[in-house]
């Protein structure tokens, strides 16, 4: 039965992933609390249809998505479908393999935790064009399945799994670029005084 | 050759948990054999973990606050909207 105590109870404790998704998708602390605000405030009044025992998660990512793209979208009058340049294929890898094999003792989960900080991993997700971050962000940050996907965005898995793909290597391609100006990868034109470290200067959050 | 092509072509979909069964078997058994490709995969699954760790926000508690009040503020909040 959805009433409101079903509500808070199972609702309210996904406020922090929301909150994390509206903040990647607005780019802006204020806006991303009004976003999630008004996304439970529309769940809280459309929950009688809410059917118990299916995915609410998903049910409420699709209200957060939805308003997202009326409210704010609306705002800055609808983006054209922005394209991302074409990337190849395991690009971070391919560059940063090598990185990892020399360091003895450590997964390469230690090292790429280590790599990068966490405004770079935020600001790289949200300099994607929104189409790609929005697929990104669900299955990378959510863990979303394909079809969840498709029914939150309202786009073919087809669709889904290609946004996904040239998202995440658009992610890589900024990623990488992150590492090459903190000296921590070369570039093709190295610089010699680039010094090697992973506690050297952490560029500062992007706002915009 | 054409295994490590087939297998990298696959590579989020068995990272995001969505080939069959049997397509995952497939790739299990070369990545066992092909350390090259069981290392681009490793790279992948834990950029995935980095990604989803470090993009983790903590909800300030005036929002907390807010959302509970507005939500104490409707009426009922069971009339399909």
């Amino acid at each position: 039965m959805a009433d409101q105590a079903t509500f808070a109870e199972q609702a309210m404790p996904l406020m922090a992933s929301l909150y994390s998704a509206a903040l990647r998708m607005t780019r802006n602390p204020s806006d991303a609390e009004d976003l999630v605000q008004e996304t439970y405030l529309k769940a809280y009044r459309a929950f009688a249809g809410f059917e118990q025992g299916t995915n609410l998660k998903a049910w409420l990512y699709r209200i957060l998505t939805n308003t997202f793209i009326n409210i704010y979208r609306a705002k800055k009058r609808r983006p054209d479908e922005t394209e991302l340049d074409e990337v190849e294929d395991l690009y971070l890898y391919r560059r940063l393999g090598g990185i990892e094999a020399a360091t003895l003792g450590r997964s390469a989960e230690d090292e790429l935790m280590d790599m990068f900080t966490e405004a770079e991993i935020k600001t790289a997700l949200e300099d994607l064009p929104e189409q790609f971050r929005m697929a990104v962000l669900l299955a990378d940050v959510e863990g979303f399945s394909y079809k969840e996907i498709a029914e939150i965005l309202d786009i073919p898995i087809g669709t889904v799994m290609s946004r996904l793909h040239r998202g995440r290597t658009g992610l890589q391609k900024r990623l990488y670029d992150f590492a090459t100006t903190r000296g921590l990868a070369d570039r093709p034109d190295p610089d010699p005084g680039g010094s090697a470290g992973h506690d050297v200067a952490t560029p500062s959050r992007r706002t915009s | 050759m054409s295994d490590c092509n087939d297998a990298l072509h696959e590579l989020y979909e068995f990272i995001d948990g969505e080939l069959t069964a049997e397509r995952r078997a497939l790739i299990e058994g070369h990545l066992h054999r092909c350390s090259p490709c069981l290392e681009a995969y490793d790279f992948h699954a834990e950029l995935r973990i980095v990604v989803s760790q470090k993009c983790r926000e903590e909800v300030p508690e005036a929002l907390r606050r807010r959302i509970a009040s507005a939500l104490d503020a409707e009426p009922g909040g069971t009339a399909p909207a």
